[in-house]
C-alpha cells in the first residue's frame, strides 16, 4: 500500500506546477504545457497507486494538525468514488493540457493560462480529497475564484468578463449558503469530519434543521452545476478559450456540485424533501436545457445547454434516491465528462479551422477534416445515446430507473414520458450538431479554407472517443471494476446488483430510446430549415436569466449605495463623534445595569506632591486642547507638560523602565511635530471677527458634554479598577517568578519583551520598521503646499543682513548659528552614544533595553543634526537608516531561528555565564542579541523618519518667491 | 494617590477627545498624543498601584515573594506601546502633510468647511 502522504503530493503539486509556470516566459508555450500536463500525469499514476487499496474496500486518510483544539484538521482522504472522480481531474487534465498547446496562440499570455488551470486542478482535487467539511467548502470557492481567472482569461473582451463575472457571484452566492450548510451539518453530526459526517446520516435526516441545511447545501450544488433556475453562468462561461470550456463543463467545476451530491447522498438522500427538490430541479434542468440546446446556432451554445441537461439528468437520478439510480448517476458522470471534453475539443478544433461557430455558416466540414468529423460523430453519438457507446448504457440505466417510480406523485407518473421527450431532444440537437456542421455542400460564408487539425491537437479526443467506444462495446471489462469500487464506496452494503450487459433483451428502456430515435431524427427532417432561423428558443427563451441576474445586481448594489448615502458620511469629524458616543454607551451600560460593586481595597496615601503635579499637568493638558487651533507651538508646549507628567507618573508608580522611554520618546516625538509644524498653513484668528453661527455653538458644546463625559466615564472606571484588589492567580506571578531562574535577568519588564513575549516584540518591531519605510516613501513624493515653500522668516533676515554688507557672503550668518550649542554637542555625540550602548547592555537587570537604548541613540543624531544642520552632518556621518533597520530585523530573526538548530522552538532565549579574566563571572544570554536587533531596529525607524522629514526642508523649492536669489538652506 | 491618578487620566482623556473632534489636522494629532498618555497610564494602572516596588527581582528565585513588585506585564505591554506611538504619530503627521499639500488645506476632510 502507497504512503497515504502521497495525498498531499497529490494535492500539493498542481498548486506547485501553477507556481512555476508563472515564471515562464511568455513564449513558452510548450515548457508550460508539458509542464502542467506533466503535473496532472504525476498526479494521477500517485493515484493509480492507490487503486489496490481503495478497491479492497479501504478509506485512505492523511491528517496533518490544523486547528485541533477546534476540531478541525487537515484531512486528506479517498475512497473508491473520490479515487475515480480524481482520476477523471487529472486523465482529462493531461488531455486537455495537451490540446491547449495546440490551440492556444502564441500571441497569448500562455504561462498565465496554464499556471490557473493547474491551479484550478489543484481546487478541484481540493475538493475530492478533501476530508473535511470545512475543506472542502474552501477549495470550493478557490475554484469559483479559479473559474473566475480562467473564464475571464481573454479579458481583453466585454463577454469575457461579463462570463467570469456572472458565474462568479452565482458561484460564489452558492458558495457561502453551502458553507452555512456545512457549519449546520456538522454541528449536527457533532464534527466536520467527513467520515463521522457519513456515519451520521440517520441523526442528521431526523434533526429539526435538516431541511434547512439541505436547502442551503443544494443551493451550493445546485449553483456550481448549473440546475435551474441558475444555469444561466454556464453558456455565459462560453466565451472562456476552449480548452477551458472542456474541462469546466466535463469533468470539473460543474460536476463539482453533482461530486457534492453524490459524496452526501448516503446522508442527505432518502427523505421526502430531498426527493422533490432534487427530483424535480434535475428533471427541469434535463428538459429545459435540452429544449434550448435545440434552438442554439452557436457550437459551445449547444455543447453547454447540452450539458446543462446532461447535470439536470444527473441530479434527477441522485434525486430518485434508490441505490440503483445512484450507481446509473456515478457512471453517467464518468460518460458524460468523456464524450463531452471531446465534443467541446472538436469543437475548438472547428472555431480554430473555419473561423467560426456559427452553425448557420458551416457546412460540409467532413471533406476538410475527415480524422475530427468522425471523431464528433462518434463522441456526438455517445451523448445522443447510440448503442455500442457509453452513452447509450448510462441511459438505458437512467430510463431503467424512471420506470420504477413507486411514489405515486405527478412527477414520478410523468418521467417515464418525460425523460423520452428530454432524450429526443437530446437526439435532435445531437444530429443537429453533426449534420450541420459536418455535411452537406462546402461551406460558402467562411473566411479561410478548413484543414485537418495537427496530430497531437487530435490526439487527446482520439484518447476519449476510444474511451467511449470501449466502454461502451466491453464494459464489464474496462469501467466495470471501478464503477463496482466507486459505487460500493458511496453505497456500501446496499449496493445493488446490476449488469453493465449492452443488450437486456427486449425491455421498456430500449422502446423508449427507440422512440426517442426515430422521433429526433424525425423532428430534424422536418425542422431543419425552421431551426437554422431561430433567434431564441420558444417558451423558454422569455426567461432571461441574465436579464433577472442583472436586476437583481443593480438593486443591491443601489440599494447599497443609497443606504451609504443616507446613513452614512465621509466626513471624519462625525464619524469620531459617533465612534466616542458609541464606545461612551458600552462603557456606561454595565454600570447602570450592575451598579458599582466589589471590595475596595484601601487606597494608597495620598503625597500631595502627585497632586500637584497633576494639578499643573491637568491644567495643561485643558489649556492644550483650548489653544491648539491658533496657538500650535504653545499647545504643542504644553502637551509636552502633561507628557512630562506622565513620565513622572511611571516612576512614581514603580515602572522606570516606562517613565525612561516615556522620558526618550516625549523628545523624539516634539522634534518630529516641530519639524511638522514648518509645513501647515499660517492661522490668523479671524473667526471672531464674525460670531460663530448656532450650530458652530451647539457642535461645540455637544463635543464638549462628550468629551467630558468620556472623561469622567474614564475617571471613574479608573478608579473602579484601582480601587479593587489584584487577582493572586494572574499570569503575572509566573514572569516574577521565573525570571532570574529561566531567562536570567532580574529586571522583568525587559525580561518579558525579549525573552517570555518575544514574538510579540517581533511583530512590534517590524510595524515600527514598516512605518518607517511608508513615511520615508511618502515623504519621497512629497509636495508641500505653495505658500509653505518660502525660506523661514529667520533665514529671511539672516540673509538680508549678509546682502546688505560687503565682506559677508549670503549664508554666512546661517553658518555661524548656534556656534556654541553646536560645538558641545560634537562634543556629547560620543557621550550620550555611550551611554545609550550602557543601556542597551544594563538592560536585562536593570531599566533600560533596545528599545531606550536605541532612542537615545538616535537622540544623539538628533541632536546633532539640529545643531550642525542636515547638510554638513551629511557632508561627515553616513547614516543609513535603512541598513540599521535590516540589520535588526535580521539580528533579531536570526536569534529566533537559532533555537531552532539546537532543537527548540523559535525564539528559546538561552543564557549562561561566561567568566572573563579580571572582570570576573558575566551573564550572557541569547536575549541580548535578540535586544540589540531591537537597538537597531528603533534607531534606524527613528533616524528614517526624523532625516527623512528634515530633508524636506532642504529641498530645492520650485519657484523662488522670495525676491532673493535662491538660496538653500543648511 | 488612586484618586488623582484617576482623574488626570479623566483629564487627559477628556482634553484629549475634544481635540479628537476638531477639524483641524495638528489639533487631531495632539488629541491622539494626549489620549494615549491617558491609554497607557490606564494599562499601567490596571496592575494596581504601588509605589517602590519596580518589578527588578532579586536573584535568589526561591526567595522571590511575587507581592514585592508591581505588576511587570501591562509595563512591558505599555513600553512597546510608547514607542509605538511615536512611529504611528510621524505617519500620521506625514500623512497629514501630504493631504495638506495636495489639497490645500489643513481640515481634516481635505475640505474647508465653517469648522
Amino acid at each position: 500500500m502507497p504512503d497515504q502522504r502521497l495525498l498531499l503530493l497529490v494535492l500539493v503539486l498542481p498548486f506547485l506546477g501553477s507556481i512555476f509556470a508563472t515564471f515562464l516566459t511568455s513564449g513558452g508555450r510548450d515548457r508550460a504545457s508539458v509542464l502542467a500536463a506533466g503535473t496532472a500525469l504525476i498526479g494521477a499514476i500517485i493515484v493509480a497507486l492507490f487503486y489496490p487499496a481503495v478497491s479492497a474496500g479501504l478509506v485512505m486518510r492523511y491528517e496533518l494538525e490544523w486547528l485541533p483544539s477546534l476540531g478541525l484538521n487537515l484531512v486528506l482522504r479517498l475512497d473508491g468514488f473520490t479515487w475515480l472522480f480524481s482520476e477523471l481531474v487529472l486523465i482529462i487534465g493531461v488531455l486537455v493540457a495537451l490540446y491547449a498547446r495546440y490551440y492556444m496562440s502564441p500571441e497569448d499570455p500562455v504561462p498565465r493560462f496554464f499556471s490557473f488551470l493547474l491551479a484550478f486542478m489543484g481546487s478541484m482535487l481540493g475538493i475530492v480529497l478533501s476530508g473535511n467539511l470545512i475543506q472542502i467548502a474552501f477549495f470550493w470557492e478557490m475554484t469559483s475564484l479559479f473559474s473566475f481567472l480562467l473564464i475571464g482569461y481573454w479579458h481583453h473582451q466585454q463577454s469575457a468578463r461579463d462570463g467570469a463575472r456572472i458565474a462568479l457571484v452565482v458561484t460564489g452566492f452558492g458558495g457561502v449558503a453551502m458553507l452555512v450548510g456545512f457549519l449546520l451539518l456538522g454541528r449536527m453530526a457533532g464534527s466536520y469530519d467527513l467520515d463521522e459526517v457519513l456515519l451520521a446520516g440517520e441523526v442528521i435526516r431526523t434533526h429539526d434543521l435538516y431541511k434547512p441545511t439541505l436547502i442551503l447545501i443544494l443551493l451550493g450544488a445546485f449553483t456550481k452545476s448549473a440546475q435551474v433556475p441558475f444555469h444561466f453562468w454556464l453558456p455565459h462561461a462560453m466565451a472562456a478559450p476552449t480548452p477551458v470550456s472542456a474541462y469546466l463543463h466535463s469533468a470539473t467545476m460543474v460536476k463539482a456540485g453533482i461530486f457534492l451530491l453524490t459524496l452526501l447522498w448516503p446522508v442527505l438522500s432518502g427523505t421526502e424533501s430531498w426527493y422533490l427538490i432534487v427530483t424535480s430541479v434535475g428533471l427541469m434542468t434535463l428538459l429545459v436545457g435540452a429544449w434550448v440546446a435545440i434552438f442554439q446556432q452557436d457550437l459551445k451554445g449547444l455543447l453547454a445547454y447540452s450539458t446543462i441537461s446532461h447535470l439536470g439528468l444527473i441530479t434527477l437520478l441522485l434525486g430518485l434516491s434508490t441505490p440503483l439510480a445512484a450507481v446509473a448517476a456515478i457512471f453517467h458522470i464518468i460518460n458524460h465528462a468523456t464524450f463531452k471534453a471531446s465534443l467541446f475539443m472538436a469543437a475548438g478544433i472547428i472555431d480554430h479551422e473555419a473561423g467560426t461557430r456559427d452553425l448557420r455558416k458551416l457546412s460540409g466540414l467532413v471533406h476538410f477534416m475527415p480524422i475530427t468529423a468522425t471523431l464528433a460523430m462518434v463522441a456526438a453519438a455517445a451523448m445522443a445515446g447510440v448503442p455500442l457507446l457509453n452513452g447509450f448504457l448510462s441511459k438505458e440505466m437512467f430510463l431503467a430507473e424512471v420506470l420504477e417510480g413507486h411514489r405515486g406523485t405527478l412527477v414520478d407518473l410523468s418521467l417515464p414520458f418525460l425523460a423520452t421527450l428530454a432524450s429526443a431532444f437530446s437526439v435532435l440537437y445531437s444530429i443537429r450538431f453533426i449534420h450541420q456542421s459536418f455535411f452537406g455542400p462546402p461551406p460558402t460564408e467562411l473566411e479561410t479554407i478548413p484543414k485537418e487539425a495537427p496530430r497531437w491537437m487530435r490526439l487527446p479526443i482520439e484518447i476519449l472517443v476510444l474511451a467511449c467506444l470501449l466502454v461502451g462495446i466491453i464494459p464489464a471489462l474496462t469501467i466495470g471494476p471501478f464503477l463496482a469500487t466507486a459505487a460500493r464506496a458511496v453505497l456500501g452494503d446496499n449496493t445493488p446488483q446490476y449488469s453493465l450487459a449492452i443488450w437486456h433483451g427486449f425491455t421498456m428502456p430500449l422502446l423508449m430510446s427507440t422512440i426517442a430515435f426515430v422521433s429526433g431524427l424525425a423532428f430534424y427532417v422536418w425542422l431543419k430549415k425552421p431551426l437554422n432561423d431561430a433567434q431564441a428558443s420558444p417558451i423558454i427563451g422569455r426567461m432571461k436569466g441574465r436579464h433577472t441576474f442583472e436586476m437583481v445586481m443593480f438593486f443591491i448594489v443601489e440599494t447599497a449605495r443609497s443606504l451609504g448615502r443616507t446613513i452614512g458620511t465621509n466626513r471624519l469629524q462625525p464619524q469620531l463623534r459617533l465612534l466616542i458616543l458609541m464606545g461612551l454607551l458600552a462603557g456606561i451600560a454595565p454600570f447602570l445595569l450592575f451598579g458599582y460593586p466589589g471590595k475596595i481595597a484601601p487606597p494608597t496615601a495620598l503625597n500631595p506632591a502627585f497632586a500637584i503635579l497633576w494639578t499643573l499637568a491637568g491644567g495643561a493638558a485643558v489649556a492644550a486642547a483650548w489653544q491648539a487651533k491658533f496657538h500650535r507651538l504653545g499647545a504643542l508646549v504644553l502637551v509636552g507638560v502633561a507628557g512630562l507628567a506622565t513620565c513622572i507618573t511611571f516612576i512614581w508608580i514603580s515602572a522606570p523602565d516606562l517613565g525612561l522611554t516615556q522620558l526618550l520618546i516625549e523628545t523624539v516625538t516634539l522634534v518630529l511635530l516641530l519639524l511638522g509644524l514648518r509645513w501647515l498653513p499660517k492661522r490668523q484668528a479671524d473667526v471672531y471677527a464674525t460670531p460663530p453661527s448656532f450650530f458652530v455653538h451647539l457642535r461645540r458644546s455637544s463635543d464638549f458634554l462628550i468629551a467630558a463625559f468620556g472623561g469622567i466615564g474614564i475617571a471613574a472606571l479608573s478608579y473602579a479598577m484601582m480601587t479593587r484588589p489584584l487577582r493572586p492567580d494572574g499570569i503575572s506571578t509566573y514572569f516574577l517568578e521565573n525570571a532570574y531562574a529561566k531567562a536570567g535577568g532580574i529586571n522583568v519588564v525587559n525580561v518579558l519583551l525579549v525573552d517570555f513575549r518575544g514574538f510579540d516584540t517581533l511583530g512590534e518591531i517590524t510595524v515600527l520598521a514598516i512605518v518607517a519605510l511608508t513615511v520615508f516613501a511618502l515623504l519621497r513624493r512629497f509636495r508641500p503646499a505653495p505658500e509653505s515653500m518660502e525660506i523661514p522668516e529667520q533665514q529671511r533676515h539672516q540673509n538680508a543682513f549678509d546682502y546688505e554688507r560687503e565682506e559677508r557672503e549670503l549664508g554666512d550668518t546661517l553658518a555661524h548659528f548656534m556656534y556654541i550649542p553646536r560645538v558641545i554637542i560634537e562634543w556629547m555625540f560620543p557621550v550620550i552614544l555611550t551611554f545609550a550602548l550602557y543601556l542597551l547592555l544594563r538592560g536585562h537587570d536593570l531599566p533600560g533595553g533596545g528599545f531606550v537604548a536605541g532612542i537615545t541613540a538616535s537622540i544623539a543624531l538628533l541632536a546633532l543634526y539640529i545643531a550642525d544642520g542636515t547638510r554638513s552632518v551629511e557632508l561627515r556621518l553616513h547614516v543609513r537608516p535603512i541598513r540599521w533597520i535590516s540589520f535588526g530585523l535580521l539580528a533579531a530573526i536570526g536569534t529566533g531561528l537559532g533555537a531552532w538548530l539546537f532543537g527548540y522552538p523559535f525564539l528559546t532565549s538561552h543564557f549562561s555565564y561566561l567568566s572573563l579574566p579580571v572582570i570576573g563571572k558575566i551573564p550572557i544570554a541569547s536575549a541580548l542579541l535578540f535586544d540589540i536587533g531591537v537597538f537597531a531596529v528603533v534607531v534606524g525607524t527613528t533616524a528614517l523618519i526624523l532625516t527623512a522629514l528634515a530633508h524636506q526642508s532642504i529641498r530645492q523649492p520650485k519657484v523662488p518667491r522670495t525676491g532673493h536669489k535662491p538660496k538653500e538652506t543648511v | 494617590m488612586e484618586a488623582v491618578l484617576a482623574l488626570a487620566i479623566g483629564v487627559l482623556t477628556a482634553s484629549g477627545l475634544w481635540l479628537l473632534f476638531r477639524p483641524r489636522t495638528f489639533q487631531l494629532i495632539l488629541g491622539l498624543s494626549l489620549l494615549s498618555y491617558a491609554v497607557n497610564m490606564f494599562i499601567v494602572a490596571s496592575g494596581r498601584l504601588r509605589l517602590n516596588a519596580p518589578p527588578i527581582i532579586g536573584k535568589n528565585p526561591a526567595a522571590t515573594d511575587p507581592t514585592l513588585y508591581a505588576d511587570p506585564l501591562p509595563q512591558a505591554l505599555v513600553l512597546t506601546a510608547i514607542v509605538i506611538s511615536f512611529a504611528t504619530t510621524a505617519l500620521l503627521l506625514v500623512v497629514l502633510l501630504a493631504k495638506r499639500g495636495l489639497t490645500g488645506t489643513d481640515h481634516v476632510d481635505g475640505k474647508d468647511g465653517k469648522e
